[in-house]
């Protein structure tokens, strides 16, 4: 288990996370909700080690972040960051070989690969990362991330998986491919945290939704008590858009009702 | 491009083939360059030293090899070696194919540290000159680069990211104060130490002697021996820091080690051959359109480029005006600055890709 407790982070007088404590268990999906600012990807750095908090402390199966050297939290964690752009023309099976370097792989090449197969970008193997499109990095990021983290239990140890946003710069279909992975990869033992801004995708996939508003945790649990009403009028101000089915004529999209 | 990436996206055996090709081109470089000179000592009389036969050689021809062309040859592979990898160094560091020491500024620094060692050599820091011996010269050029480098850093890196315009602008501020704190030494200098500027100054690798050989080998030798280790780190801080982390890779350590090694291998080429430009953006520049961008080959790849584009150059700063010698700086700068200029345009889309 993963766990941040009395999380605090400040900057410049303001507080960007305020007394946030989160628990992710092995294989369960937690997803973070929130409006812009609500201090989503900063709880995401502090997380994974990246950031250090003000007050606060977060242990991975009781060992605190901060006593982890980098190479060790690579093996038991790794990170989809948002978009990233790269000043050399690494090729996309280079820079997922990076992922599976750093877990330490005997054969980082073919592991490297695998990755790529599994996020659908097999034939993108020689292409440059700067001549991909926005989508096919972020799918390039993925499966790097995935090479970092092949078994979701490995040694007995369950291995993690955070995702910023990991359907930002996808289509539709990408998007669920995407989150399927990783909920397969919940569902064998690992532990997975996204932060996604698609509250359908959200409701879809998680299994523990956490609301984050202003720095705070205003609700957490499952979906249904989570996304009411209530609290979504209060995070993001827009009241009666729970449960409630646009009018006939209006097209509208629900991934839960894809065909599987 | 003169190479695709492999079908399946592996660069690795293509790696391996460039290097082997440029240690040939190494080996040739040096052949050339002890067997090249106005002296017309040639290469069967480098054969005939070479098999043994050195006894046959008449001695002036055996002290031109010996003491002229070995040095001179083991000067300029180091020399060239040094100024490559640093370049290719700095560029991952700053993820800016840009980056080049003598461009931002780092060459300067270390050029004011070597004059300041000269100018004060014999006033007040002559205790330290004593003590330092052969060092002193190449360890004062260190420091001047690496202080000049921090700066750079600490200036033109924010929140992780180096954008071109900041670092070649205060890489050109630096470069401009360190070269007018040079102008106000010169004037401090008395005859005799403005004879040594100059001759210092004009970027040559004419007076090669093992003694000089001797004083840059340590620095260049260390900069060598951790290349490998850095590698992997480099190759992910191109993906940006928090990736690089994420990755396993303690960022700050990683950077701090190649900023000292970026000053160690300029500095101390700069302690004993003065400026000599764009080696350092030329020689990556060319070996990752072939090899691809991974510092794993592109470090040593560089080490190996480095020397044999030097020692090249220098056959023909000696030669094509014999017996005058044309400054090596002259004949890497001709070729170098339209490679730099045509980088800085972006012709190449795909290798120059600039930082928002």
């Amino acid at each position: 288990m993963i766990s941040a407790e009395h999380v605090t982070v400040a900057r410049s007088g303001r507080k960007l996370l305020d007394n946030v404590g989160l628990d992710l268990e092995p294989g369960k999906f937690t997803v973070v909700i929130g409006p812009n600012g609500a201090g989503k990807s900063t709880l995401m750095k502090v997380i994974s080690g990246e950031m250090k908090p003000d007050i606060g402390f977060v242990s991975y199966h009781g060992t605190g972040v901060d006593l982890c050297q980098p190479v060790e939290l690579a093996k038991r964690r790794a990170v989809l960051p948002q978009a990233t752009q790269l000043a050399f023309p690494f090729t996309a099976l280079e820079i997922v070989r990076m992922g599976a370097v750093a877990q330490g792989a005997l054969n980082p090449t073919e592991q490297a690969r695998q990755a790529l197969s599994r996020v659908g970008l097999r034939s993108f193997e020689s292409r440059p990362y700067p001549s991909l499109s926005g989508g096919e990095q972020q799918r390039v990021q993925f499966a790097r991330a995935l090479a970092q983290v092949p078994q979701p239990v490995s040694d007995g140890v369950p291995r993690a998986l955070f995702l910023d946003e990991p359907t930002a710069s996808l289509d539709l279909g990408h998007q669920i491919s995407v989150l399927e992975i990783a909920r397969d990869f919940a569902n064998a033992g690992g532990i997975v945290l996204a932060i996604l801004h698609d509250l359908n995708l959200a409701a879809e996939f998680a299994d523990h939704l956490v609301v984050l508003n202003h720095g705070r945790v205003v609700a957490e649990g499952a979906c249904l008590e989570t996304v009411n009403d209530e609290i979504i009028a209060s995070v993001y101000g827009i009241a009666g858009a729970v449960g409630r089915l646009p009018a006939a004529h209006i097209p509208y999209v629900l991934p839960q009702s894809r065909h599987r | 491009m003169p190479f695709r990436p492999a079908d399946d996206g592996d660069r690795t055996r293509q790696g391996v083939a460039v290097l082997l090709l440029l240690a040939v081109m190494l080996f040739a470089a040096c052949l050339l360059s002890l067997g090249v000179g106005p002296t017309g000592v040639g290469l069967r009389d480098l054969w005939t030293y070479a098999t043994g036969n050195s006894a046959s050689l008449s001695t002036q021809e055996r002290v031109i090899l010996e003491a002229v062309r070995l040095p001179r040859t083991a000067l300029g592979l180091l020399v060239g070696a040094g100024l490559a990898v640093s370049g290719a160094m700095m560029q991952g560091l700053f993820r800016n194919p840009l980056a080049d020491p003598g461009i931002v500024g780092v060459t300067a620094g270390a050029g004011l540290a070597a004059v300041a060692a000269i100018v004060l050599g014999n006033g007040i820091l002559a205790p330290v000159a004593m003590l330092l011996g052969n060092q002193f010269l190449p360890l004062m050029a260190f420091f001047g680069g690496l202080f000049n480098t921090w700066m750079l850093y600490l200036i033109a890196t924010r929140d992780g990211r180096t954008s071109t315009t900041t670092l070649i602008l205060s890489g050109i501020a630096i470069g401009a104060l360190s070269v007018a704190l040079m102008g106000l030494m010169i004037v401090m200098a008395d005859d005799r130490q403005l004879r040594d500027i100059t001759f210092w100054n004009l970027g040559s690798l004419g007076g090669a002697t093992f003694g000089r050989v001797l004083s840059i080998l340590p620095f260049i030798g260390v900069v060598m021996v951790i290349m490998p280790f850095v590698a992997r780190g480099l190759d992910a801080l191109v993906l940006g820091d928090a990736a690089a982390f994420h990755m396993g890779i303690p960022v700050q350590r990683l950077k701090k080690i190649v900023i000292v090694a970026v000053a160690a291998a300029c500095g101390s080429t700069v302690a004993v051959a003065g400026s000599i430009g764009f080696v350092g953006i030329v020689v990556p520049h060319l070996l990752r359109l072939v090899m691809g961008p991974s510092h794993r080959f592109l470090l040593p790849g560089s080490a190996l480029g480095g020397g044999a584009l030097l020692l090249v150059a220098d056959s023909v700063a000696r030669t094509v005006a014999a017996p005058a010698e044309l400054p090596i700086g002259v004949i890497t700068a001709l070729f170098g600055a339209p490679v730099f200029l045509f980088l800085l345009l972006g012709k190449n889309g795909i290798t120059t890709r600039d930082m928002p």
